[in-house]
């Protein structure tokens, strides 16, 4: 090889390496596998040794939670000196990260004291004699204060095994500059058919349209349904994918969309870098999501600032529900763990205490599902939600606090929602098939297919 | 003294030393092959969940009679072929380029061809997911619009994407199978080609004659790997479609398959089987392909 060859071959080798490197943080911007701990500096009292701390190590899949954990540990040590924790938290990737809880909880080895599970991981975690411990000495006293949906989810045979971070009520954002444009009050859209008449309006007079719809996800249809009380797994864990309800939501959105009122969302999902881009550019006048898509607002659609509005669902008819609990990760203990007592007081501190609701809504972004902090004035401290958003965010909460209905995870959830993301939606939407038939044919074979 | 003596005797025995020299393969092949294999044997006939293992007969095998199974097992085939017919012919032509004395610039072009398979997958997937993009501005949608054709959602019907996978197959094997043909090539003795001018054979002719019959072994080697790399193939579909799986099962191959069966949905026993059936299929068609090529002939 010539002098020169090596040269090039070199210099592209090392070029490769850079943009590799670069490359690797995409990956949904998570740092796999790096262990952090809480930092030792408030052990101010000099008889404290590291001896007298407790280890606890806790897996997540984000690395916000991971940072969340680690301020409630370091709140912990300060409020408990006498039993200080030593938290030792782990960010592996999301499928990476239940696969190996499977595998460890499955061996008996190897399992963190505590977890982030997933919510439609969760019904994996139920299948056999559970792996997990349960929660019911520190869930039921809390109860009465807690959006109690969010802990049914993880719950089996009336035993609690987890407890979610955040409500995710949906809400709708409105582009508060196309609608003015087109000369629309968000406020006037109080039901699914004004969404119709007004979307006409807005489509008329800006060439856009008003809403758009996931192309291969769950976010749209399921929080719609969840409106009219139904859903796509029944309270006892049958498919109901072919609920009257079901289907004329679909129906209806099926219509939206050939109207051209409704789009599908570019990159078939709204948590996609293409939708986000096109959200952007100011390309759809709204969409609804769960509350904790707000915080992809503010850091994936910077220049919306000031201009996103948050709203009440429209609800399906007079009087219905206007928002829909979506989306959510656990917090378990695994019944590998040493200090259960311990692991159990941490966990109701961080998640079931009203400083940890609080620290929920600083630190992430996210509906405490302790729904008294909704009115705390701490809430209303500016921060950047409210410089984007503006400062009622919690009025609208407020106002559609008792109009959430739970949702069912049950064991053949999994299975339903990918036949969900990856049949029924894509048929319907990106195939223009006709929804009743394919909601029916789906749920047939699902329930042939399904133990 | 005595000790010491003895000690050298053992390691210098003619009957031992074989065994010492062949015992680190023997061992990592029984942990990591041969009692993974037996387990999974086990694992197929049993419904394994945490506590709670039990024989429950054929019945993982049975569930094998569904949709999915067979759209997992027909997208590995057509992937295969459509491999095999890409991934032999390019790169046995390109190597002849690059080991050719007339070839310009060699070096810069067998790096460039080499590159993609010093690459990280993970990288690639969502460089190619980007490029395979359904908007207008995406890579591809560009070039085809360029052609005078409209812009395409590459990834939800089959037979773009997998088109698209059949890209990425090329993109990052092309180079490791370019690099098998060129140490074939340079093995070939000069000779026959030289005689071959003086009996006034054409370029055509001596590529035909003398260098694809001495590539023979070389390709059945290529061809084998590229066989097992079809029915093995998850990577390219996981970064395309990631793990929610693709629309109506478009992307889904037979190890995909079992990811989301032993994985996402923690039947690990059901994906035991599909393991051992892929095992089983894997194991007929490269022995039909070899039969076929001759390889189980007497060796002269």
């Amino acid at each position: 090889m010539s002098k020169k060859g090596n040269l090039l071959l070199s210099l592209i080798l090392a070029v490769s390496m850079i943009l590799t490197a670069c490359g690797s943080n995409n990956g949904g911007g998570n740092t796999p596998s790096t262990p952090t701990e809480t930092s030792n500096s408030n052990t101010e009292g000099e008889g404290k040794t590291e001896a007298e701390q407790t280890n606890l190590t806790l897996w997540t899949f984000v690395q916000q939670h991971a940072d969340f954990y680690l301020y409630m540990a370091d709140e912990w040590n300060q409020a408990n000196p006498d039993k200080p924790i030593k938290l030792v938290t782990e960010n592996i990737p999301y499928d990476e990260m239940h696969t190996r809880l499977l595998i460890a909880l499955q061996t008996k080895e190897g399992a963190p004291d505590l977890v982030d599970i997933e919510q439609s991981k969760f019904p994996n975690f139920m299948k056999g004699e559970v792996q997990l411990v349960e929660l019911n000495d520190v869930v039921e006293p809390e109860l009465s204060n807690i959006v109690k949906s969010r802990v049914d989810i993880y719950s089996q045979d009336g035993k609690y095994y987890g407890v979610d971070l955040h409500v995710g009520a949906t809400v709708m954002f409105y582009n508060k500059e196309i609608m003015d444009q087109a000369g629309v009050n968000p406020d006037d859209i109080k039901l699914w058919s004004d969404v119709e008449k007004y979307g006409k309006i807005v489509v008329e007079k800006t060439g856009k349209p008003f809403i758009t719809f996931e192309g291969a996800g769950n976010w749209s249809w399921w929080p719609a349904i969840n409106q009219l009380e139904s859903d796509q797994v029944s309270v006892d864990g049958k498919v109901m994918l072919d609920d009257e309800r079901n289907i004329r939501a679909m129906t209806f959105f099926k219509k939206l969309v050939d109207e051209g009122i409704a789009a599908i969302a570019p990159g078939a999902g709204h948590d996609t870098p293409e939708y986000k881009a096109y959200m952007n550019a100011e390309g759809a006048a709204s969409v609804f999501m769960p509350f904790w898509f707000m915080n992809r607002f503010t850091d994936e659609m910077p220049d919306l600032k000031g201009k996103i509005i948050i709203k009440p669902m429209p609800a399906w008819d007079e009087g219905g529900n206007r928002s829909a609990g979506m989306g959510g990760t656990g917090l378990s203990i695994t019944n590998q763990t040493k200090h259960l007592e311990l692991a159990k007081e941490f966990l109701a501190y961080s998640k079931l205490s009203k400083e940890g609701n609080i620290q929920v809504w600083k630190q992430l972004g996210m509906d405490p599902i302790r729904t008294e902090v909704w009115t705390d004035p701490a809430m209303s401290e500016p921060n950047k939600f409210t410089e984007y958003f503006g400062n009622d965010i919690f009025d609208t909460l407020l106002e559609v606090k008792d109009e959430i209905y739970p949702v069912n995870i049950r064991e053949i959830s999994p299975q339903v929602f990918d036949s969900v993301r990856n049949e029924i939606i894509p048929r319907i939407f990106q195939f223009g098939e006709d929804p009743e038939t394919v909601i029916k044919e789906e749920a047939d074979k699902l329930r042939k297919s399904l133990p | 003294m005595h000790q010491k003596k003895s000690r050298f005797r053992i390691g210098n025995s003619q009957l031992i030393a074989p065994y010492i020299f062949v015992a680190p393969f023997i061992l990592s092949f029984i942990i990591f092959f041969s009692y993974p294999l037996f387990q999974a044997i086990l694992m197929s006939f049993q419904s394994v969940l945490p506590d709670q293992v039990t024989f429950i007969g054929l019945d993982n095998f049975k569930k094998l009679n569904n949709p999915s199974f067979y759209k997992a097992l027909y997208n590995n085939f057509r992937y295969t072929i459509y491999t095999v017919i890409v991934l032999i012919p390019i790169p046995l032509i390109l190597a002849v380029f690059l080991n050719s004395k007339m070839m310009r610039l060699k070096n810069m072009f067998r790096s460039a061809l080499f590159l993609p398979a010093l690459t990280s997958v993970a990288v690639a997937g969502i460089i190619f997911k980007l490029v395979f993009s359904e908007l207008d501005g995406a890579l591809m949608n560009t070039f085809i619009q360029w052609l005078g054709f409209d812009s395409q959602k590459w990834l939800y019907y089959p037979g773009l994407s997998m088109f698209a996978l059949v890209v990425i197959a090329t993109w990052r094997w092309i180079g490791i199978n370019i690099l098998y043909f060129l140490s074939a090539l340079q093995n070939i003795p000069k000779e026959l080609y030289e005689a071959a001018d003086i009996d006034g054979a054409g370029l055509f002719s001596k590529f035909y004659k003398i260098t694809v019959p001495l590539l023979k072994p070389i390709t059945i080697y290529v061809l084998t790997i590229t066989i097992y790399g079809g029915f093995a193939m998850f990577t390219e579909s996981y970064m395309l479609w990631g793990s929610r799986g693709s629309p109506q099962d478009i992307g889904l191959t037979m190890v995909g398959y079992i990811y989301q069966q032993g994985f996402q949905y923690f039947d690990l026993g059901f994906g035991s089987a599909i393991g051992l059936v892929l095992l089983v299929i894997t194991l007929g068609v490269s022995m039909i392909q070899l039969k076929f090529m001759g390889l189980f002939g007497k060796e002269d």
